[in-house]
């Protein structure tokens, strides 16, 4: 008897068009790139984003109000702000459920998934949240 | 049976848990200072500028800076192990990425000991 998986062709090599259309990730699995894409962008560019606003923020006065009023004003920077604080908001959600799945706590198919979803839609209430405070 | 001899400088399990404990040392300092703000919202600079000359906001910061560069550096390696795979091109990206956490710590002392 000839299994399903002896006609497919292997090695099976993974370009683009595959990682786009073929491979459909499960929610655990986009957690997990969304985290490390996240991560990365936590690093660079944002940290020196960061630091740069809280440099120019407590320098002097004139650097605080500029902050405020002038540079967070901009919607350019405004929408930067926000996929920073999406990042955030992400790593922060799905590295707590990554210490609890370390712990052995949710690992199985249904409680993994669930989080999953909790953690997608928790980083994106909070982003709405924290971008409602700042607009 | 299978007889395993584990060698090594066991650095693996050493980062994998410093990663752990340092995101706990980020998350309850995001959480706090995300409280400050909030509370004190609409921020002014006295209550900013007073946040950041309190001592234990100081030690707290500097903790918090050192953590984080643990962390990303672990992160950043384990990004660099997976995708980067000729060896000069990784050592290369991984000195940088280095340079890169010492100028961020670096910077961020400055800002907190001006």
């Amino acid at each position: 008897m000839e299994s399903a998986s002896a006609k497919k062709i292997r090695p099976k090599y993974l370009n683009l068009p595959a990682i786009l259309f073929e491979i459909r990730l499960p929610v655990p699995g986009w957690v997990s790139i969304l985290h490390r894409i996240s991560g990365a962008l936590l690093f660079f560019p944002f940290t020196a984003w960061v630091l740069y606003l809280l440099d120019t923020s407590l320098r002097s006065e004139q650097g605080f109000q500029y902050v405020k009023m002038q540079y967070l004003d901009m919607p350019v920077v405004k929408l930067g702000l926000l996929v920073f604080i999406w990042a955030y908001c992400h790593h922060f959600c799905a590295g707590i459920r990554y210490l609890f799945l370390d712990l052995d706590k949710g690992i199985e198919l249904r409680p993994a998934r669930i989080t999953s979803w909790l953690v997608i839609g928790v980083s994106l209430a909070l982003t709405a949240f924290f971008g409602a405070r700042l607009w | 049976m299978v007889r395993r001899l584990v060698v090594g400088a066991h650095y693996g399990l050493r980062d994998w848990l410093a990663q752990r404990i340092t995101a706990v040392i980020i998350a309850v300092y995001s959480v706090i200072v995300a409280g400050i703000v909030l509370i004190n919202a609409p921020l002014t600079f006295v209550v900013w500028k007073d946040l950041f000359a309190q001592g234990w906001m100081r030690v707290a910061t500097l903790l918090f800076a050192a953590s984080l560069v643990w962390h990303t550096w672990v992160g950043v390696r384990d990004i660099l192990m997976d995708y980067i795979k000729p060896d000069g091109w990784r050592l290369t990206l991984q000195v940088v990425a280095l340079l890169v956490l010492a100028g961020y710590f670096g910077w961020a002392v400055q800002i907190l000991f001006r």
